[in-house]
């Protein structure tokens, strides 16, 4: 199990050669990897929260700081289809977005996935509209999370930093070739200032090794045909082909964060467990929010209450096996999800969750907030009663509401 | 009709590694009938050569030599058309291997 989780060892980071750090946003820290990276293509447009990403970037590429070829397009929809073209080529491709933004790339999600082009985007989630928001809602990328795209979400800056860099391995792996969407807090994360440990750029550029495409569009030598149609005959073994592509990746992501820890000290697996082995009380919960219920989790085992806290970082494929196993033991979990799946009555994460739980023949009860819409704050007094609810529900062996919304005004 | 590729046979993605391929793609895969002549009844008048819509009545010296199932799509004009009593072609379920 040690390699399925998420852990910080103190004091590591000190025998990394030539680690720096630096006071950064979650943008800034984005912008950075991407430098280190140095693709040969990027293709974006700002939409906020994520502008400060691309326009640092766009200054690397102006000041000669990086070798990119950086195509200003008109639209999302244009970057996106950009990228897919140079990824196509052979080139290194990434792309950043957010929202609206996402949701204008959005037809052409499914295609870069299924060309298996291996573009990496940077996504600073954010709520969509009507009304008009441009703070934190998981809308955009949990909206999109069957695009046959890998993901990766990340609960501050640096894992943010750090999940950039691993997706260009996996992305690229021969074994897998599929893109992989690097997600993290609109403006909670995205616009504050935290201190980030960063890799020199030599060890980054050794990491991330050469591109080498299968096929590619350039090479004149053996001319291929990409984006052909197939109907009933092909389309099937297509996305039976993909499918299991995806599922698959999983065992390479596992195996270049353990790469990866050799060079930066920081491990990463398809979720942190947090408090797990032992606890009776769990919550489920994505990105920024887990750092605020850690502190409560922290709180509560000081009053010696057994509380714990997973939070997946892999999101497709879904560990669901892995989450299972993890959790069963647990009396009473809250899953929490910041965005709603309007008439689903649950959100995406307890879908998941509940699904992971199928066939158990004890299963922890569950129930399932809708927390943070639009950015709204999450504090520390709101996971507390979330965890005091699951004491309750424990102790009377039952669940009287699973869906409920988190700090609303009825 | 050329046996299709398994998922695991196919190149990744949806490329197609060699040029050329649209004369490889048979295009005849989705039909579900298939027009079978009786050559017995069948007076070679032709009717099924002029209306058949994909151009696979193949004719030679005035006589049909054989329907091509590689690019029919089983849309029955043929035998619909077909003017002999008793009709020389119809059509017949095909059996598919997948």
């Amino acid at each position: 199990m040690t390699n399925l989780q998420t852990k910080k060892e103190p004091g590591s980071v000190k025998d990394i050669k030539s680690a720096r750090f630096a006071a950064m946003t979650g943008n800034n820290a984005i912008a950075e990897a991407m430098r280190q990276i140095n693709p040969d293509v990027v293709a974006a447009y700002p939409i906020t929260p994520q502008t400060e990403a691309v326009e640092e970037f766009a200054d690397f590429v102006a000041n000669g700081k990086v070798k990119t070829e950086y195509v200003a397009v008109e639209s999302e929809h244009s970057s996106m289809s950009a990228c897919i073209g140079a990824s196509a080529a052979g080139a290194r491709t990434i792309t950043t977005t957010s929202s609206a933004g996402f949701a204008l790339m959005w037809e052409m999600l499914p295609i870069a996935s299924g060309l298996r082009t291996p573009i990496v985007m940077y996504v600073a989630n954010r709520a969509f509209s009507a009304p008009l928001n441009i703070h934190c809602s998981h809308d955009d990328t949990m909206g999109g999370r069957d695009t046959g795209w890998i993901q990766l979400y990340s609960e501050n800056a640096q894992e943010g930093y750090d999940n950039m860099i691993q997706a260009i391995r996996i992305a690229e792996d021969q074994s897998v070739r599929l893109p992989v969407m690097v997600c993290l807090d609109g403006f909670i994360i995205s616009h504050s200032v935290e201190r980030v440990d960063l890799l020199d750029d030599e060890t980054v550029r050794k990491f991330i090794g050469e591109n080498k495409p299968p096929y590619h569009l350039l090479n004149v030598a053996k001319p291929i045909t990409i984006g052909a149609c197939a109907l009933q005959d092909y389309y099937t073994e297509h996305k039976r082909q993909h499918s299991e592509a995806l599922i698959n990746s999983k065992d390479k992501i596992l195996q270049v964060a353990d790469e990866f820890a050799k060079i930066s000290g920081r491990k990463y697996g398809l979720f942190e467990s947090y408090k797990l082995d032992d606890a009776e009380y769990g919550l489920v919960i994505i990105n920024s929010a887990a750092g605020v219920a850690k502190m409560v989790v922290d709180d509560l085992r000081g009053k010696g209450v057994k509380a714990g806290l997973l939070k997946p970082r892999v999101y497709r494929p879904f560990p669901g096996k892995e989450i299972r196993d993890a959790l069963k033991h647990l009396k009473a979990i809250a899953v929490m999800d910041r965005v709603d799946a309007f008439g689903a009555g649950r959100t995406p994460t307890f879908t998941e969750v509940a699904s992971a739980m199928y066939g158990l023949e004890k299963q922890p009860l569950m129930i399932n907030y809708v927390y943070g819409l639009g950015g709204r704050d999450i504090r520390l007094e709101d996971i507390n009663n979330v965890y005091e609810k699951l004491m309750d529900i424990a102790k009377k062996g039952k669940v009287d509401k699973v869906f409920d919304y988190l700090t609303v005004r009825e | 009709m050329k046996k299709q590729m398994t998922r695991k046979e196919m190149p990744l993605g949806t490329v197609i590694d060699s040029p050329g391929c649209s004369r490889e793609y048979k295009t005849g895969g989705w039909r579900n009938l298939i027009p079978v002549r009786n050559a017995e009844k069948c007076t070679n008048c032709l009717i099924c050569w002029i209306y058949c819509p994909e151009g696979c009545i193949k004719v030679k010296d005035g006589k049909i030599t054989e329907i091509d199932l590689d690019y029919c799509k089983g849309c029955g004009i043929c035998a619909e058309e077909c003017p002999v009593k008793g009709k020389a072609i119809t059509m017949v379920e095909e059996k598919k291997e997948n």
